[in-house]
């Protein structure tokens, strides 16, 4: 799809020594992130991966200007710019918080559904690479069933994945929208899309990670390609409450040839201790989803 | 012109803010708050006040969302009491650390547990480490005049400002209160220029990770490191005295009233043994201190205004003549004494300045405190040091501790 690839905006605002690692899927997602958002855009982010990316004081790798803010308050800090922001009258910039799936699924959560629910007119951006990465790999509440953590060390986590984007579509959001950065143009795509639009936005980056999920920095878009292709994400978005399948995952739902999980989970470290229950229960738990979506899809 | 009506200082505070010309509000009710974020609402909904109004769904985020607002240039303004700004706690720091010109007002109230809804200081006493000015007040006037004080000092050295007044006592208490000539106010407090504009036409990273070492720019300059940008926060305070004590006799020049700058004194030109407090338990010590001169006892209070940064300077001019002080205080440093009293002590160290103090604890939990009672444990304080006990443990007033 070359013709894809030719409208993606040229600049780039993540300069040359950014500090996360090798093969890091925020990394790329960002990239892309930024280039759809482009340059009227503030960021405001928490403790996390991101504000290791972004550098060391004084000098900084990304060309967007960014304010940190505690790991509890990121959508709360969104508000406080877009207030700031309408109360000098700057209302030609879109306000973007991101935090990890730690500062989202779970210390974040009280002042994200309080921004949503107030109608906040900000895009948040949940990158989800399923653990607290920044402070060594522990369980979130994102963590899928069956993974190593440094919480969980021995013997994995026993409980499935919260499904935020289930509770962030309870708040009537105008736009959610799930991505990976293994599929560049579906993401660039509708972060332009959610960009237009007014109101409460919530978007997901499914990122691999890989010292945190335990395998070569050289795999990343494979991992997140394989993540796609077993339904353990599914590439969708939500718009004034329609559904609508996107990208891999709309070709894969047509031609109903989903990959097992244990696809994807075998070439996962942290998937070493899996037992063939938390398998099984992993393939339930994806085809459950995947069902209750081909239905919206349908309907 | 001003005029004076009677009011709550809830009011007096709200008032305050709007006379101040805030852009961005954000707070979450909490007793006895609560009646300041309404009447805000009121006033901006109303179309008296224009400004955004977020209705937060906590204090953590009433403060994060006053801290990024002022980061694009914002003047904001909150308000809480107790619980929620101990809830707060981590934004406190981030505020004073951000250099962020926030002003706040706490409604002094006790902590939990037990729940108890009534006042002391120890919510605000709790914050003293956080890098915010704190002023007390001793009455509504002198709320609605500190909060546009207020502004004044946060703008000019950048540290946030907390204006902590008694819950009940003051908050829900009607008291006359000249209000401030609009046009004056605005005279007297310049629009608000933050010292960094987060904006698409600068961009920039603020407040990002720091090294302990100092680390140089793109052009090879050496930038502050963590430790340099503490030390200029502490100069911040240290400097804000005189910025302060300066705005108090500025506000005198323009509105008539002095409330006295880093403290206030009552009756201490000839005084021998001198009240110390924050709040309304000065005020109410100066009707102790006539009791006490009725009864031929020289007594005078000294109203410590300004807890943060700490009147050193001030509290030894006010201290050096008396014979001894006895310090009420509405909270404790639990494990040793009220945090008011130790200050003191400090102050005075080193100097030729050598007196007993003596400290109480009082009114914890809105437990009464009548001005007979700071009288009857003055004279009380005044045998023990006649019988030479010059340093005793605190005392806790009205409180059965049998
Ligand atoms: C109040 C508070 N508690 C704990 C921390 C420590 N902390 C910093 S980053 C982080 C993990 C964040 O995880 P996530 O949001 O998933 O982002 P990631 O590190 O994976 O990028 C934690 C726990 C903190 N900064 N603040
Ligand atoms: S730990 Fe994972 S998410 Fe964080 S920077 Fe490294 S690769 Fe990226």
């Amino acid at each position: 799809m070359p013709e894809n690839l030719f409208k993606v905006n040229i600049e780039e605002y993540m300069l040359p020594g950014q500090r996360a690692c090798q093969g890091c899927g925020l990394s790329l997602a960002y990239r892309y992130v930024l280039k759809a958002l482009r340059e009227n855009t503030i960021v405001t982010f928490p403790a996390c991966c991101l504000t290791v990316l972004h550098g060391l004081y004084p000098t900084t790798s990304v060309t967007i200007p960014a304010l940190n803010c505690t790991l509890a308050s990121t959508a709360a800090s969104a508000s406080g710019l877009v207030a700031g922001l309408n109360a000098v009258n700057r209302t030609d910039i879109t306000v973007v918080a991101i935090a990890g799936d730690g500062g989202t699924f779970d210390m974040g959560i009280q002042a994200l559904s309080g921004a949503a629910e107030r109608g906040t007119d900000f895009i948040y951006v949940c990158y989800d690479n399923e653990g607290y990465m920044n402070t060594g790999t522990q369980r979130s509440s994102a963590t899928p069933m069956g993974a190593l953590t440094s919480t969980t060390p021995v013997l994995t986590k026993q409980q499935p994945k919260k499904d935020m984007l289930r509770i962030m579509e309870a708040h009537d959001l105008p736009y959610l929208a799930t991505t990976s950065p293994a599929y560049p143009i579906d993401l660039y795509d509708k972060f332009v899309k959610a960009k237009r639009i007014k109101g409460a936005r919530y978007m997901q980056i499914a990122v691999p990670c890989p010292p945190g999920w335990g395998y070569a920095p050289k795999d990343t878009v494979r991992i997140g390609r394989l993540a796609v292709e077993t339904g353990i994400v599914a590439l969708f978005e939500i718009e004034d409450g329609k559904f609508r399948f996107t990208g891999r995952t709309k070709t894969l739902a047509e031609k109903g040839n989903k990959l097992p999980v244990i696809n994807y989970v075998e070439r996962q470290g942290r998937f070493r201790k899996m037992s063939i229950e938390q398998l099984r229960q992993l393939q339930r738990w994806v085809d459950t989803r995947w069902n209750e979506y081909l239905k919206r899809a349908e309907g | 012109m001003a005029e004076v009506q009677i009011m709550t200082g809830n009011q007096a505070a709200a008032l305050g803010a709007k006379l101040s010309h805030v852009q961005v509000v954000a707070a979450y009710p909490i007793t006895p708050q609560t009646s300041v974020t309404e009447m805000l609402s009121q006033l901006i909904e109303g179309g008296e006040l224009k400004a955004e109004y977020i209705r937060v769904e906590s204090e953590h985020s009433a403060l994060a969302v006053c801290i990024s607002a002022s980061t694009v240039g914002a003047r904001v303004f909150t308000s809480t009491s107790s619980q929620g700004l101990l809830y707060m706690h981590e934004q406190i720091h981030w505020a004073a650390g951000a250099r962020l010109p926030i002003v706040m007002c706490c409604i002094n109230r006790g902590v939990g547990a037990p729940w108890t809804i009534f006042n002391d200081q120890q919510d605000s006493i709790a914050q003293r480490d956080t890098g915010w000015i704190q002023i007390y007040c001793r009455d509504n006037q002198e709320i609605i005049d500190s909060i546009i004080q207020a502004y004044r000092i946060a703008e000019s050295v950048y540290v946030p400002v907390m204006i902590c007044y008694d819950g009940f006592v003051m908050s829900h208490t009607m008291m006359p209160v000249e209000i401030p000539d609009a046009a004056a106010v605005s005279d007297f407090i310049p629009p608000y220029k933050p010292h960094t504009i987060l904006s698409p036409e600068a961009p920039m990273n603020i407040n990002p990770v720091l090294f302990p070492w100092r680390r140089a720019n793109t052009e090879g300059v050496l930038c502050d490191g963590y430790m340099e940008m503490r030390y200029k926060l502490q100069k911040a305070l240290d400097e804000s005295r005189e910025v302060i004590a300066s705005t108090s006799r500025q506000f005198a020049g323009a509105f008539g009233r002095d409330h006295g700058g880093m403290l206030w004194q009552y009756k201490t030109d000839d005084a021998e043994i001198i009240l110390a407090g924050m709040g309304s338990v000065a005020s109410e010590a100066t009707m102790a201190a006539d009791m006490l001169r009725s009864e031929g006892i020289k007594a005078g209070v000294v109203g410590i205004r300004v807890f943060r940064p700490f009147p050193k300077e001030d509290v030894r001019a006010a201290f050096r003549t008396a014979k001894a002080i006895c310090v009420f205080e509405k909270g404790i440093s639990y494990g040793y004494e009220g945090a008011l009293c130790s200050e003191i002590k400090a102050a005075l160290y080193g100097t030729d300045i050598r007196l007993p103090i003596h400290n109480y604890i009082c009114g914890l939990g809105g437990r009464d405190v009548k001005a007979r009672e700071l009288a009857e444990a003055v004279r009380s304080s005044r045998d023990a040091i006649a019988a030479g006990d010059t340093e005793p443990v605190p005392k806790w007033l009205n409180c059965f501790t049998e």
